[in-house]
């Protein structure tokens, strides 16, 4: 990774305008694939991501069912015209990957063993990318499995921090992903504190890495009120605001 | 007298401090009570729990499930409740207990595509569920209208003692079978009828959590609205102990309709 252009201009600004501590506009749309038990629609800057929840489901095939708990099956999938060239629409080796940590991201917050001998299936399409679409993808899922009424410990959002032209930013785009230093996506559950993905691309001092690791969490805590408000507006409409009521039986 | 506390929440939600009981949908954590589904949660004397608004329909003993025979074995009929367990009606059940497989012919019953209506006996996290139509109107369902909602809109389709199904049903002069699994069997003389009946049966699934949901079904199928004494028991076929469960639920939201409108 060389950095070839200043990334952070003299005012402070990067590639798209924002400052080092901005995100971008996350937009997220619940329940947008009516076929699914949940599903989720975010745009997290030019990411554009559908996520689809099925399940509990039966488990098929059979030998893959767990006695004690439920299987969770995670595919991540970026469509050919997600990307400015064509993308090849089978699975390659960094979708294996991130159907993977998307996978043991997600696991911490559900209850599988509520389930024992079913499966729940979360498909994370990729329509248009921007960089960062696993943890917009995460944010997606976990929102889906909500609206699918799977019992959680907690959602979880996510959120990557980076460096920049040797200075730590929040949100890293796609621009700043290939020339900037360093990328970390970290996904975390806000009320238990806990962090269930940590990746690093680049290289960091170990000041620089909780730096990184600060600004990321705190990026995850946006998103998680933007899950939140996302998941009362579908369910609670604008209601939102009437959360406390008393009634006397 | 008590009161009870009522809010929205989502999963991880804290919803009380203290020593309360988790009930439903609700786990401890440290000296908090957290939600893990979105719904209305409750805090009341018994404790706290969470009345969900989505998900899909877990098996629960004793419940009236309407289910579609899918296969049969030598001894026993898969059959599909909606559910992510597929259940078994053993031949058993319904031959008696001299039942053979070389002598009686199990199509006879049931075949293949038929509908029937079954009390689950046993289910648990080990093994699938079990029916029986040992019961009053248990058994085929020989016509009707088939209709999917979600497990979860179920109580609020029953009501306050079965006080929505009931308008429905007057209203419409039809006779609506729910089971507990989100599938409903509308029948009837008129066509017409049933279209209506099936019209209702929908809104009510799309704005269960809403307020005012009796009013807006009593414009749709033009009832007057009067108060009326209701002497149906909850879900038909005298099913005590769901219908204990139901009507309880049906009254959370009943209560939840009637705070919406002050």
């Amino acid at each position: 990774m060389t950095q070839t252009r200043n990334l952070i201009d003299e005012n402070g600004k990067r590639t798209d305008g924002r400052t080092a501590d901005e995100l971008r506009e996350v937009k997220i749309t619940v329940g947008t694939v009516r076929n699914a038990d949940g599903s989720a629609f975010i745009e997290f800057g030019k990411n554009k991501i559908v996520a689809a929840v099925y399940g509990p489901r039966e488990v098929h095939p059979k030998h893959m069912a767990q006695p004690d708990r439920c299987v969770l099956r995670c595919r991540y999938h970026m469509s050919p015209f997600s990307t400015d060239t064509r993308k090849n629409p089978a699975p390659s080796r960094r979708e294996v990957e991130i159907s993977k940590v998307m996978r043991e991201a997600l696991e911490p917050a559900l209850m599988l063993e509520d389930y024992p001998r079913a499966a729940i299936d979360v498909y994370v399409e990729v329509l248009q990318s921007d960089g960062g679409s696993r943890c917009a993808g995460i944010a997606a899922a976990s929102v889906a499995l909500a609206d699918a009424g799977i019992n959680m410990r907690d959602l979880v959002s996510a959120c990557a921090a980076g460096k920049v032209d040797e200075q730590i930013v929040l949100d890293i785009n796609d621009t700043e992903d290939k020339e900037g230093g360093a990328d970390m996506p970290v996904a975390y559950m806000p009320r238990l504190e806990q962090v269930t993905l940590l990746q690093l691309d680049g290289k960091l001092s170990q000041e620089q890495f909780n730096e990184c690791l600060d600004k990321a969490i705190s990026g995850c805590k946006i998103v998680y009120e933007i899950q939140k408000q996302a998941l009362m507006q579908k369910y609670f409409g604008n209601e939102t605001e009437l959360k406390e009521e008393v009634a006397v039986q | 007298m008590h009161d009870v506390k009522r809010r929205y929440v989502i999963p991880g939600d804290k919803i009380a401090d203290g020593n309360f009981r988790p009930l439903m949908n609700v786990i401890k954590s440290g000296n908090a009570l957290v939600a893990t589904r979105i719904g209305i949660a409750e805090t009341g004397r018994d404790g706290v729990k969470v009345i969900p608004l989505s998900g899909v329909y877990i098996p629960r003993v004793n419940d009236l499930v309407i289910g579609k025979i899918v296969d049969h074995s030598s001894l026993s009929w898969e059959v599909d409740i909606n559910s992510c367990f597929s259940a078994h009606l053993p031949a058993q059940d319904v031959f008696g207990r001299d039942f053979s497989p070389a002598r009686d012919d199990m199509s006879k019953h049931f075949a293949v595509g038929d509908m029937i209506t079954a009390r689950i006996m046993a289910f648990d996290r080990t093994r699938d569920p079990m029916l029986t139509v040992q019961d009053r109107d248990l058994g085929k369902v020989p016509r009707g209208e088939l209709l999917k909602i979600s497990a979860t809109r179920v109580p609020r389709l029953i009501g306050k003692r079965g006080s929505m199904i009931q308008t429905i049903e007057q209203a419409t002069q039809t006779r609506v079978l729910i089971g507990q699994n989100g599938i409903v069997v509308v029948t009837g003389r008129d066509p017409e009828g049933i279209k209506l009946s099936v019209r209702a049966i929908q809104m009510v699934e799309d704005e269960a959590h809403t307020a005012n949901l009796t009013q807006r079904i009593k414009v749709l199928l033009n009832v007057p609205d009067t108060p009326q004494e209701i002497t149906r028991a909850p879900i038909g076929n005298g099913d005590a102990k769901s219908g204990e469960i139901d009507s309880n639920m049906g009254e959370v939201e009943e209560e939840l309709e009637v705070e919406g409108e002050k």
